[in-house]
């Protein structure tokens, strides 16, 4: 069996009393994209910095390309390419000298053209790096950390201040390093963006993991319930026969709950039921209505999407959080 | 050294230096503006007779307009800009290939040393052509050596001192501020004379920067044979060289401070 491109265990690292990762698992298989999912402040730069050696840690067993990044020398660096949460090339240099000097850094790297063509900044090749755009100096972060031809790649939230346009370009570039069997750690605080680079997304919050998986597995472990809601002067409270009642809350309850909804105060209010069982209950509700003679045109039905699921994981993580303290 | 880690010097020296060439700012402060003060000084105090073998006033201008610019190729310009690629992140990027550290940094020392080098023969040349400054062959090789030792020594302060910008902004600012105040009281635009109070004359003997530019001075008005070899002068700097290169070696960072 082939060894991960990453193994992490037990990772943990302290500031004073702080803890910033506490306990963290990681493993990323080789040639997969692994997406690194969380809120801001969660852990995740921390983790993938002391995964890239710019960090010591304070405990815990990481392996990053078979060795401990705390103490891989300058070969282990030929085999990695990182770019930065945050970072700015030289801008009186041109596209093209950035990308030679940084392959000069390598032992083996790409030829630069290919490099260039591979993220779309061939033809701004002799511009100044000053005059790209926000989007282009992206793309060139990218061919930097490519031109060394990297096996594992760290992709610290590349999209992130991107416009949708930007965003959906980025993604079309990274997903195409899969076709040159790279392995990427991506970290991002972007469900959907996880969901449409990653093979396997790993959340966490706080410092800790709290599920791992591929999207749908993430869907099933919050056991996320579809929203069924109406308007209440169509079919008040009152009117619902017993167990039903007791299942149903004002939108702003089930908001409260960490279910979804908006938590507005709409007026009229709206009732809300949260099941897994849909067409019963809307069954239900039609017959009850049906009965007293009512319409229920403002009935509407809302699967949770993959936000709501990520939502409600942080909450429950942050809650559990707010226990242990 | 291998024959890869020069080729990657040569490479990153010809982009430290393209980059010099290319930012306004760095070109001004380290090539238009010791030029400028030459012009300035001449201007202002003439070019008389000064000395009782017959130098003339510029001769005095000259090698002290060369130590300003040692000055700003190397400390000044060294540290201006690796504050600005450590606040942009570019340190740690480069942190993060396998190029060695010391190379790298290796490209903004030789092109200090390049700037040096262009910096002192073209001050010689505009000394000799215009304002008739003698030169000494025989003292050239005190010269060069004072070049060396000074190219390493300001470099290795400007690295030290980065440590205490605290972003990219500050740089400039705080350099001058270092640099402005003790250029006055190190004989590089005015030489000290005997009416010189001892409180300003211990300031420059205490810093490096005199040291320099009374060493620069031996190269083109040297008093007596000897003293074409300035070997207290060279030893002052090469403390304070040694000082700060312990500092980098112990606290350099690599990541943003910002």
């Amino acid at each position: 069996m082939k060894s991960p491109a990453i193994e992490v265990t037990g990772l943990r690292k302290s500031y004073g009393e702080v803890e910033a990762v506490a306990g963290v698992d990681l493993r990323v298989e080789e040639g997969e994209i692994l997406a690194f999912l969380g809120p801001n402040g969660a852990g995740k730069t921390t983790t993938v910095e002391i995964l890239e050696g710019f960090r010591p840690r304070t405990a815990g067993e990481v392996s990053v390309l078979g060795q401990d990044p705390a103490t891989a020398g300058l070969d282990w660096r030929e085999r990695i390419g990182i770019v930065l949460q945050e970072s700015q090339p030289e801008e009186y240099l041109k596209v093209d000298e950035t990308v030679t000097i940084w392959a000069a850094y390598f032992s083996a790297p790409r030829p630069v053209d290919e490099v260039l063509e591979m993220v779309g900044l061939a033809e701004h090749r002799d511009q100044r790096v000053g005059r790209l755009s926000g989007g282009q100096q992206r793309r060139l972060d990218l061919a930097l950390a490519l031109v060394g031809n990297p096996e594992l790649l760290f992709l610290d939230e590349p999209t992130t201040g991107f416009d949708p346009t930007a965003r959906r370009e980025a993604w079309a570039m990274i997903d195409g390093l899969r076709d040159l069997g790279v392995t990427v750690l991506l970290t991002t605080h972007y469900m959907d963006e996880a969901q449409n680079l990653a093979d396997r997304i790993t959340v966490i919050a706080a410092g800790r993991i709290i599920a791992r998986g591929t999207a749908e597995d993430l869907a099933e472990t919050a056991s996320m319930r579809t929203r069924i809601s109406w308007d209440s002067q169509e079919l008040p409270l009152a009117e619902l026969p017993v167990q039903l009642r007791a299942a149903a809350a004002t939108l702003d309850e089930a908001g409260e709950t960490g279910d979804p909804g908006t938590t507005s105060a709409e007026d009229p209010p709206r009732l809300a039921i949260l099941t897994d069982d849909v067409s019963d209950t809307v069954a239900e509700l039609l017959q009850i209505a049906g009965r007293l003679g009512r319409k229920i045109d403002s009935l509407e039905v809302l699967a949770p999407t993959l936000e709501d699921t990520y939502l409600s994981l942080i909450g429950e993580a942050d809650r559990a959080g707010r226990l242990d303290h | 050294m291998s024959s890869r880690g020069l080729r990657q010097l040569a490479a990153q020296t010809r982009v430290d230096s393209t980059l010099l060439w290319r930012n306004p700012l760095a070109s001004f402060f380290t090539v238009v503006l010791p030029l400028i003060f030459l012009f300035v000084l001449t201007a202002l105090f003439g070019n008389e007779l000064v000395t009782p073998v017959g130098s003339k006033l510029a001769s005095r201008f000259v090698p002290g307009i060369i130590a300003l610019s040692v000055v700003q190729a190397s400390f000044v310009n060294l540290a201006v800009v690796t504050v600005f690629r450590r606040e942009t992140s570019i340190l740690k990027r480069v942190r993060g290939t396998p190029i060695r550290p010391w190379v790298f940094m290796g490209g903004l020392v030789a092109t200090s040393y390049a700037v040096i080098a262009l910096m002192a023969v073209l001050m010689a040349l505009i000394g000799w052509a215009v304002y008739d400054v003698d030169l000494l062959w025989e003292a050239a090789p005190g010269l060069i050596v004072t070049l060396i030792i000074g190219g390493a020594v300001f470099c290795a302060l400007g690295l030290a001192f980065t440590n205490v910008v605290p972003n990219e902004t500050a740089g400039p600012p705080f350099l001058n501020l270092v640099v402005l105040p003790l250029y006055f009281v190190s004989d590089v635009y005015v030489p000290a004379t005997d009416d010189t109070p001892r409180a300003i004359t211990l300031i420059g003997d205490i810093f490096p920067i005199r040291h320099l530019a009374v060493a620069l001075q031996r190269g083109f008005d040297p008093i007596s044979d000897e003293s074409m070899w300035p070997v207290t002068e060279w030893l002052v700097m090469a403390a304070w060289g040694l000082v700060g290169a312990l500092i980098v070696t112990r606290w350099f960072r690599w990541t943003p401070r910002g």
